[in-house]
């Protein structure tokens, strides 16, 4: 049997969490342009756009991530798209992201008064100069801090990725468990690692929030 | 065995839901009220168990602790996890809402003679779980959502019912989409349940 110092256990699952890392980023990249686009037709006046999406919304939000993966890794490949660990996880985080992130994004556009679309109106804009020249700017900054929280979120959701075999961080930390029969240490590690990814965003999007609130004063 | 799946993860919501706000609310206590090594140590928990995964935190206590010589069955391991995982977000949500209530209100019960422990239990808690009810329910429905990962330690719930379905019959598509509409009743019920009971029975309206 070989052995493993702490160090090499250490250096396998930093090595692992850059696949957290980067699918977070995908996810929340990806996540954010699905979202936007959802944003922007739950704003429209069609009514049929705006049931769609939030059908989508109550549908992602109201079934477990793992339960999404599922679908995507086992689901998908039935219906003849063979789907590997890498897209089923990109797909499932992504569509997940999504749903969370225009719920929050339709809040803070909520969130600007009534009476700022009907001025922009009858400046005689359109929708899109509506949006783009008056109702966003103004949703932007109380946006900032819910989706930097939210990216917290997301680096959690890429654990369960691990379930169908996607190897990040916390699947590297069951492998190295069955190597070194050491899952005290290992998950410890694990948490550890989790723990430094997400405190200093935790705290950014706290400190956003302060700050906000300050300027709201 | 769908339905087997979700009586278990009812009843591990339900239990942890119990225990978890019970420990949220002695943990928001000790994080207001507390001696300062209280505060120091809820402080610490809170922010642990909300910045790591809900799934290492459940291999770590089902691997880990057996090798520190605590040996726990599946169903134990997922209601340890479930609660410690409930109480951090709980202990956050409550404190918000203790927090928001004016000095006043403790200053009036003080000065009617009742101890601070009876000021805490009977004045400032119900209007404060009343004002982050909503909260709590949300966070109560994201930890049910999260017991389908207690299927990983083979807790028999729903989640883990789809699993040994799929892998029978080979209809993934369709056991899953079962599984994922059930959960999506579960938390419209239980949303609506928790809406009912709350304001009924927790803090008397």
């Amino acid at each position: 049997m070989v052995e493993f110092t702490l160090w090499d256990i250490l250096r396998n699952l930093l090595l692992a969490a850059r696949w957290t890392v980067g699918l977070s980023l995908i996810a929340f990249i990806g996540g954010g342009c699905v979202g936007f686009a959802l944003l922007i037709a739950r704003l429209t006046p069609s009514r049929s756009a705006r049931r769609l999406v939030s059908l989508y919304v109550q549908l992602f939000q109201g079934t477990p991530l793992l339960i999404q993966l599922f679908l995507a890794y086992f689901g998908l490949a039935l219906l003849g798209i063979q789907t590997s660990p890498w897209t089923a996880a990109a797909l499932a985080l992504t569509a997940y992201t999504s749903a969370f992130l225009s719920e929050i994004w339709f809040g803070c556009v909520a969130s600007v008064p009534r009476g700022q679309w009907e001025a922009a109106r009858s400046l005689a804009l359109n929708f899109w100069e509506q949006l783009r020249h008056v109702i966003l700017p103004q949703a932007l900054t109380i946006a900032v801090p819910p989706t930097v929280g939210f990216l917290v979120q997301v680096i959690k959701g890429t654990a369960l990725a691990s379930v169908i075999g996607f190897v990040e961080l916390t699947k590297a930390g069951g492998m190295i468990t069955n190597a070194t029969f050491r899952p005290f240490t290992v998950y410890a590690l694990v948490a550890l690692i989790y723990f430094a990814l997400c405190y200093p965003i935790s705290l950014t999007a706290r400190a956003l929030e302060r700050t906000l609130h300050a300027a709201h004063r | 065995m769908l339905a087997k799946g979700v009586a278990w993860t009812l009843g591990l919501t339900a239990i942890s839901a119990t225990a978890g706000i019970a420990l949220g609310v002695g943990c928001a206590w000790a994080r207001i009220h507390g001696p300062v090594w209280m505060k120091a140590v809820t402080g610490a928990y809170v922010e642990l168990f909300r910045n790591t995964p809900f799934i290492v935190q459940l291999f770590f206590i089902f691997f880990g602790l057996p090798a520190m010589g605590f040996r726990l069955s599946p169903e134990a391991a997922s209601i340890l996890a479930m609660v410690v995982n409930l109480g951090a977000y709980a202990t956050e949500i409550i404190r918000a809402g203790i927090e928001a209530t004016p000095r006043g209100q403790v200053e009036a019960a003080l000065s009617l003679a009742l101890s601070r422990m009876q000021t805490f239990f009977h004045v400032v808690l119900p209007p404060a779980l009343r004002k982050v009810w909503p909260a709590l329910v949300s966070q109560i429905i994201i930890v049910m959502l999260g017991s389908s990962v207690c299927g990983q330690i083979s807790t028999e719930e729903l989640s883990f019912a789809a699993n040994l379905i799929q892998s029978r019959n080979f209809r993934a598509f369709e056991a899953f989409i079962v599984a994922a509409l059930i959960y999506l009743a579960l938390s419209i019920a239980l949303r609506r349940l928790l809406n009912w009971l709350g304001p009924r029975f927790l803090f008397g309206d």
